[in-house]
């Protein structure tokens, strides 16, 4: 075959050799180069890029692509006890068939005319999200837990002109990773020692560190740990009491059965929507989320976009728009509140077709499973010789931390072992708390049926 | 019977359901969804465990969120979303700056196999092998297309890559034990405006450099600017303008000359692929937005993934984890002196990292240089037709050539019939079309920023400009027309005084109700 032309490109319809005669002739040059040339020869790529050669047809694109993803092995092939910030429930299929429509995959920075859906959809995410955490605002979502944590503690510190951040020492490593970096360095942090035997607060330990130089203290529930603050009003107390506020990280997913975290005093609540209909996605199904009261102290420290609800020309038409746009760094570059950008929309919009599903029956209901399903994996764990669950003499809702300190074994070789059972045993804490030893924290939620808690525990006897 | 040619301009009209907040369609007694029922074997084994929850923890009452059966909850959200243009149905060039282009379904197809979407995290790294090697290979593939060393794809978009940027070089200072006295950094006010904001937030003072009447930053408002005190630069190029700065290596010098360190925000390198790169630039950094050049979508604004780039010396600093590769398998590597530490939860939005390593496999290394190629090309034919426009002009006309975008300003169109840019951009939702204004502040007045990208045919092109020639038309005939739009979309004219005062805003329905509805 001599002279046989390139296909255009299925993805670059201007690169049809005619329809480029006719661009170039219209903006009056011969060769698409002159358009470069404010672009210094010294600065020109004149190598080649060292890429594979283009799978050009979709079918080569997909069977490449597809060959790559199959030596996944996933938490659907193998029965899966993984938590700790990212967690495995079920997504209704319609939490997918919404977040897949091309209207809202596509859409990104519409005004509320082209995008009033997109507005309406978030707003109706905030709304939802705002009766589970039962208080008036929440945001756009931001990344994630992490950075919702991290922006809310930057805000207290700006309420209350204070730089000082307060922390319970058994909040999630990954994010304390995050939150650290991010106050890093404008605000210091003190981080809170747990009691050994129930993972609680340290009251004493936080009345001793706490001062007039406190912003805010932080602490989440359920915990890292699995086990649920009990402490939540005395803790909201003690802050007050120093001028601080309080800050409370939540897995909303417990609220249909926990108490909200506003209701023992938390000044700012946040969290992750990931588990309200959003797949795991190796961790890309995070979404942050900030809620407070209706405060202007409060909605004016918030970096986020908060959509609003208002009148239009015509009567009795909703409208949608930003609240108080003056606050971002859109508006205000370093002027702003913190900064603003692209972060989890998308999952905001599929938190709230959830929620709207779910109903109050539904996420009171799932709550109630969850933590009689753990209550019955720690039951039946602890039956096993040397292994104790949970490790806290506290209350758990899904996750909780299993010792294996008297079997021998490292939860290195015991997680070894179950995934030749096709198990993915809990996530091995002896790196994160090299104080616990081998313990594992283990996740169990409404997908593990019973069936699932006894292959766990049988194939643990077996190999203990 | 012969039905008339149809015109380049369409007779378009929004979908408009007039559909009620969520929480009116509450009906009390019906389900969305049913939950898998519990054991009778593991009831009867714990018993009613919440009962053991001491009494202060238990929530009396359930949240109030509405009860709605399934296919009603299904019909309302896909009515919201007809009431929705994104990049599949608008010709999505008046967006510029973002990159609006075709998130091709092969790899939404791709991203939501189970494969992708049922892996956690914290799963053994023998498991996850396949999602380790995309990532792996997707920095191979960048690491040719900036020149730089080594990606990490943790950043949840480009503001959080931005703000990784800023955090490394603290860290940088810190480690050479100059943190404290390099506290400036330096930005462009045609950058984004997070170059300046992120930087803030970690402590950062922000010198902010301004164009000449050619549009470009000035090189000695740059030199004055520079002290011991600089930590460093962070940059677009081209800028939001569209006007690419041939002085760049003299920037990045300049900085360089007093111990800085150099940050490339290449969110949008759409016009630049395989044509200039970050290295040869002397960038010590850099950073592409999955989401715009690499063809993720939008989502409505995220999930999304910063890719962050950096040269040998500052790979210490990166985030942790990096995938490596031991010649057997992937591994993930903490194990980097300096890091930052973390500025996302694991390890990045895996279906957007995916997605761009597919993308890139479509069209290899010819296929990249011919995306940027088109891009511009289409870019300067519509700047071609925007100068032939009455009332719009392009800004710094001294600079002929634009790369993927150029910013436009209607203040003629204003000065002559007191139509405005927004009013602009909310009549063109009447034919289908979105423009948006753009960046603040606005340097340039009554902006717009066009960016065809390589997505859309010149027949499209053309279609947008009827468009906007239209509505110029309506502007100097009857600019009441083009005041009072839209008509043809969803809603009409938005009242946005409420949502600036905290009397009357209404975030959420519970506070609209409380605010603005009279008890009946």
């Amino acid at each position: 075959m001599k002279n046989k032309k390139k296909p255009s490109h299925p993805y670059i319809p201007n690169s049809a050799s005619e329809t480029k005669a006719k661009m170039l002739k219209e903006i009056g040059i011969k060769d698409i180069d002159e358009l470069y040339s404010d672009i210094p020869q010294n600065l020109r790529f004149k190598g080649k890029m060292n890429l594979p050669d283009p799978l050009l047809s979709e079918y080569a694109l997909e069977r490449h692509v597809k060959g790559i993803l199959s030596q996944n092995q996933t938490c659907e092939e193998n029965i899966s006890f993984l938590g700790g910030g990212c967690w495995f429930h079920y997504v209704p299929a319609i939490c997918d068939e919404i977040n897949h429509r091309s209207e809202f995959l596509t859409a990104y920075g519409g005004e509320p005319y082209e995008d009033h859906g997109r507005f309406q959809a978030l707003f109706e995410y905030q709304s939802l999200m705002a009766e589970m955490v039962d208080m008036d605002v929440v945001n756009v979502p931001t990344y994630d837990w992490s950075q919702a944590a991290s922006t809310s503690l930057r805000m207290v510190a700006r309420i209350t002109k204070r730089n000082e951040i307060i922390i319970a020492d058994t909040v999630s490593p990954d994010r304390l990773l995050v939150i650290q970096n991010y106050c890093r360095p404008v605000n210091t942090i003190k981080m809170i020692n747990h009691s050994h035997e129930t993972g609680l607060m340290d009251l004493d330990d936080l009345k001793s560190k706490i001062s007039s130089s406190t912003a805010g203290v932080y602490f989440e529930n359920p915990s890292y740990l699995g086990f649920v603050e009990t402490q939540g009003r005395a803790i909201s107390e003690i802050a007050h009491e120093m001028g601080a506020l309080s800050v409370v990280g939540v897995d909303p997913i417990s609220l249909g059965i926990i108490v909200p975290p506003c209701h023992y005093g938390a000044d700012i609540v946040c969290g992750d929507i990931q588990p309200l209909g959003i797949h795991m996605n190796y961790g890309g199904g995070l979404g942050g989320f900030i809620a407070t009261r209706d405060d202007e102290k409060f909605v004016m420290e918030y970096p986020s976009r908060l959509f609003g609800i208002t009148e239009t020309s015509v009567e009795g038409e909703y409208g949608f728009g930003d609240v108080a746009y003056e606050r971002t760094s859109f508006a205000e570059r370093e002027e702003g509140k913190e900064f603003i950008g692209t972060c989890a929309a998308l999952w905001g919009i599929t938190a709230g077709v959830y929620l709207a599903l779910m109903g109050p029956k539904g996420i009171q209901e799932l709550g109630k499973h969850i933590i009689q399903k753990s209550r019955y994996a720690m039951m039946k764990l602890s039956e096993i010789k040397g292994v104790k669950a949970p490790l806290f003499k506290s209350h758990h809702f899904k996750e909780f931390v299993v010792d294996f300190n008297g079997t021998g074994k490292t939860v290195g070789e015991i997680n070894k072992a179950l995934r030749e059972h096709q198990i993915f045993g809990g996530k091995d804490l002896s790196k994160e708390f090299p104080e616990l030893g081998n313990c594992a924290l283990y996740c169990v939620t409404e997908v593990h049926t019973k069936e699932d808690i006894d292959i766990l525990v049988q194939a643990l006897k077996n190999f203990l | 019977m012969e039905i008339k040619e149809k015109n380049k301009l369409r007779d378009f009209h929004q979908a408009k359901w007039d559909e009620p907040i969520i929480f009116e369609l509450n009906t009390e007694g019906e389900r969305g969804i049913l939950i898998p029922e519990l054991e009778r074997e593991i009831e009867k084994y714990v018993g009613d465990e919440i009962s053991e929850l001491p009494e202060n923890m238990v929530r009396k009452k359930p949240p109030a969120l509405p009860e709605i059966s399934q296919m009603r909850v299904l019909k309302h959200y896909l009515r919201l979303s007809q009431q929705c243009l994104g990049a599949d149905f608008n010709v999505d060039i008046g967006q510029g700056t973002c990159t609006m282009k075709y998130s091709p379904k092969i790899n939404d197809v791709l991203a939501s196999s189970p494969k992708v979407t049922k892996l956690h995290p914290f799963q053994d790294e023998s498991t996850v092998q396949g999602a380790l090697e995309i990532m792996y290979r997707l920095d191979m593939f960048l690491r040719e297309i900036s020149g730089l060393s080594r990606f990490s794809f943790q950043p949840g978009g480009g503001s959080s890559a931005i703000f990784a940027m800023a955090s490394i070089m603290f860290a940088y200072f810190q480690s050479r034990g100059e943190a404290e006295e390099r506290d400036e950094i330096i930005t462009t006010i045609f950058s984004h405006p997070s170059d300046a904001a992120a930087a803030a937030v970690k402590g950062y003072k922000v010198i902010t450099i301004y164009p000449d009447e050619a549009g470009l930053p000035e090189a000695e408002a740059l030199r004055k600017a520079v002290s011991s005190r600089t930590a460093g630069l962070l940059i677009t190029n081209p800028e939001d303008t569209g006007i690419f700065n041939p002085n760049i290596v003299e920037f990045t010098k300049v900085i360089h000359d007093i111990g800085g360190l150099c940050g490339y925000d290449q969110a949008n390198a759409n016009g630049i692929l395989g044509i200039t790169r970050a290295k040869e630039a002397g960038f010590d950094f850099c950073f592409f937005n999955l989401h715009k050049t690499f063809s993720s979508p939008h989502g409505c604004g995220g999930p999304a993934t910063g890719a962050l780039g950096v040269t040998d010396e500052l790979v210490p600093f990166l985030p942790v984890p990096i995938v490596d590769f031991d010649d057997k398998k992937y591994f993930l590597n903490y194990d980097l002196t300096h890091t930052i530490g973390k500025v996302r939860g694991f390890f990045g939005v895996f279906p957007a990292i995916l997605r761009a390593y597919s993308w890139i496999m479509s069209l290899g290394a010819e296929g990249l240089k011919e995306v940027a190629q088109v891009a511009v090309l289409s870019n300067n034919y519509i700047l071609k037709k925007i100068k032939e426009l009455k009332g719009s002009s392009v800004s710094f006309p001294m600079t002929e050539r634009r790369i993927e975008q150029v910013r436009y300003s209607w203040e003629k169109l204003t000065k002559e019939t007191g139509v405005t840019t927004e009013d602009v951009t909310n009549r063109m939702a009447d034919f289908g079309f979105h423009l948006w204004s753009s960046h603040h502040p606005w340097i340039v007045p009554e902006p717009f920023t066009i960016e065809p990208t390589e997505s859309y045919s010149k027949n499209e092109l053309d279609e947008y400009m009827a468009g906007l020639e239209k509505i110029v038309e309506e502007a100097y005939k009857n600019p009441e027309k083009v005041k009072n739009s839209p008509y043809n979309s969803v809603v009409h004219k938005i009242d946005h005084s409420t949502l600036d005062d905290p009397k009357k805003w209404a975030i959420t329905w519970r506070m609209y109700l409380k605010k603005h509805r009279k008890k009946s």
